[in-house]
C-alpha cells in the first residue's frame, strides 16, 4: 500500500463500538478506519462503491435476520474488499461462514489486527478478476447470458464449474452495475458483443 | 465524521407549507392524497380535516417519505387507517402508470432518436418489458391485495389468504429500473443528446426513490397494520 496503512470501513449501528475500534486500530498502526457507516442505505451504497476500502468490517445486525445470509453477496456487488463480520450479539454460526473473518466484541487488539490481516489474504486468493473492464472470459459469459443460456449450460459449454460461472457473473454485475438478464442483453447489444440478428428482439 | 440529520418530527399543528419546505418530495404525496395547492397558512390538521383525510395515516406516509429507516411507533400504527393507506397506494399506482411511465417513455424515445434502428428497438423493448413487469405487480395488488384489505376492514375475512402472501417481487422491479439507469448513463452511444439523457436520468432517480418509499409504505406500514387486524 502506498499510504502505509490499510483502509477499513466500518458498517455498524453502534457509534461507541465504531469509535472504540477506530481508537484500537489507530494505536496499533497497519490498519486505519477510513469511514463509518451506521447502515446500508442508498447513500451509503454509493459511498461503499467509491471508498476503495481494503477491509469492510460489518456488524450483521445492520441486516434483519432473513437477509443476514446474503450480506457477503450484497457487498461484493459494490466492493472487492475483504468482508469481516463484527459479532456484537450471539449469532448463528451458519450466517458467519460467508465472511472472510469474524471478530468478536471481546477479542484483544492484537487478535483483531491478526484477523484483519488474514481476511485480506484469504480474500486475495478468491478474487481473480480485478479492475473495471470486462475480461475476455467475462465477455464470453455475458454473451451466453444474453442469449438466454442457463449457468449449467454455460458451465458445460466452456468446461467450467458452475461455481466459476457464478463468480464470473457476479464480477460482470459488479463491473457494469447491471443485474437483470434483460439489462445484460441490452449491454451486450449496445457494445456490439452480439449480433442483433442472432437473438430475438 | 458522520453527522446525524437533525430529526424534525412532524406534528399536526405544523403548517402544511412548512412540511413541504422540510421535504419538497412530499408534493407528490399531497397530490396523491387529493390535496391541492393554495392551502395558505393552514396546518396539517386543518387541511386533513377539510379534505376528510385520516391525520395519523397522512403523518405516517409523510414520515416514511422523509426519514430513511423510519419505523413507526405501535401507537401510530394502531391509530392509523388502513383504508387511507390503500387509497394512497392505489392513487400512487395510477400516478406511476399515467404520469411517470408515460413521461419516461416519451423522454426515452426522444433520447434514442439519433441511434440506429436496432438500438432504438432494444431500448424500447427493454422499457416495454419493465413496464409490463411493473403493471403485473400493480395489478396483483389492485386485484388481490387491496380488495382483501377492503373486505377485511368491512369485517369480512376472505378464506385462504393472508397478508403474508403479499408477494415480494419489488426487488426485481428496482433492479430493472437500476439497469435502465446504468444503460442510459454508461452505455448508450454518445450521439444521444446529453440534456435529454440527463432528463431521463433525473426521472429515473426520482422515480426509483419514489418507488422505494412506496415499497416501504407497503412493508413497514400496511403489512404490520393488517397483521394486527388479522390477529
Amino acid at each position: 500500500m502506498k499510504t502505509g496503512y490499510k483502509k477499513v470501513l466500518l458498517i455498524m449501528p453502534s457509534k461507541i463500538i465504531a469509535r472504540g475500534i477506530e481508537a484500537v486500530l489507530s494505536e496499533l498502526g497497519e490498519f486505519r478506519v477510513d469511514g463509518i457507516l451506521s447502515d446500508l442505505s442508498h447513500t451509503s451504497e454509493a459511498r461503499l462503491r467509491n471508498m476503495d476500502a481494503d477491509v469492510i468490517m460489518i456488524d450483521p445486525v445492520v441486516f434483519d435476520y432473513v437477509s443476514r445470509m446474503n450480506v457477503r453477496n450484497r457487498i461484493s456487488e459494490y466492493s472487492t474488499a475483504a468482508v469481516v463480520a463484527f459479532k456484537s450479539i450471539p449469532m448463528d454460526e451458519e450466517q458467519l461462514k460467508q465472511y472472510d473473518g469474524v471478530i468478536g466484541l471481546y477479542d484483544d487488539p492484537v487478535t483483531v489486527v491478526k484477523k484483519l490481516r488474514e481476511s485480506i489474504s484469504s480474500r486475495e486468493e478468491s478474487v481473480d478478476s480485478e479492475g473495471y473492464d470486462l475480461s475476455v472470459r467475462e465477455k464470453e459469459i455475458l454473451v451466453c447470458v444474453a442469449k438466454g443460456m442457463l449457468n449449467k449450460e454455460i458451465a458445460d459449454f466452456y468446461n467450467l464449474s458452475i461455481h466459476t460461472v457464478i463468480t464470473h457473473r457476479k464480477n460482470i454485475t459488479r463491473k457494469t452495475g447491471i443485474k437483470t438478464v434483460a439489462g445484460l442483453t441490452v449491454y451486450a447489444l449496445l457494445n456490439n458483443l452480439i449480433d442483433p440478428a442472432s437473438i430475438d428482439i | 465524521m458522520t453527522t446525524e440529520i437533525q430529526r424534525i418530527v412532524f406534528s399536526e399543528s405544523m403548517k402544511l407549507a412548512d412540511l413541504i419546505d422540510v421535504n419538497f418530495k412530499l408534493l407528490n404525496v399531497l397530490s396523491r392524497m387529493g390535496i391541492s395547492l393554495g392551502f395558505g397558512e393552514n396546518t396539517i390538521q386543518e387541511v386533513c380535516e377539510r379534505q376528510n383525510i385520516d391525520l395519523k395515516s397522512f403523518l405516517l406516509i409523510c414520515s416514511v417519505y422523509t426519514y430513511d429507516g423510519y419505523v413507526p411507533s405501535a401507537e401510530l400504527l394502531t391509530g392509523a387507517d388502513p383504508a387511507t393507506i390503500v387509497d394512497y397506494l392505489h392513487n400512487s399506482h395510477s400516478f406511476y402508470m399515467q404520469k411517470e411511465f408515460a413521461g419516461l417513455e416519451v423522454e426515452l424515445k426522444a433520447m434514442v432518436e439519433p441511434c440506429d434502428a436496432t438500438q432504438k428497438k432494444i431500448v424500447a423493448r427493454f422499457f416495454a418489458d419493465y413496464k409490463a413487469q411493473v403493471t403485473n405487480h400493480f395489478e396483483y395488488e389492485e386485484n388481490v391485495v387491496f380488495p382483501y384489505i377492503r373486505a377485511l376492514m368491512a369485517g369480512q375475512r376472505q378464506q385462504g389468504y393472508s397478508i403474508d402472501q403479499f408477494e415480494e417481487n419489488h426487488s426485481n422491479i428496482d433492479e430493472t429500473l437500476n439497469d435502465l439507469k446504468n444503460i442510459v448513463m454508461k452505455y448508450l452511444p454518445d450521439t444521444c443528446d446529453t440534456i435529454l439523457r440527463n432528463q431521463v436520468l433525473y426521472r429515473i432517480y426520482r422515480l426509483g426513490e419514489d418507488l422505494l418509499k412506496h415499497t416501504l409504505i407497503e412493508d413497514n406500514i400496511l403489512i404490520p397494520m393488517i397483521n394486527k387486524i388479522e390477529e
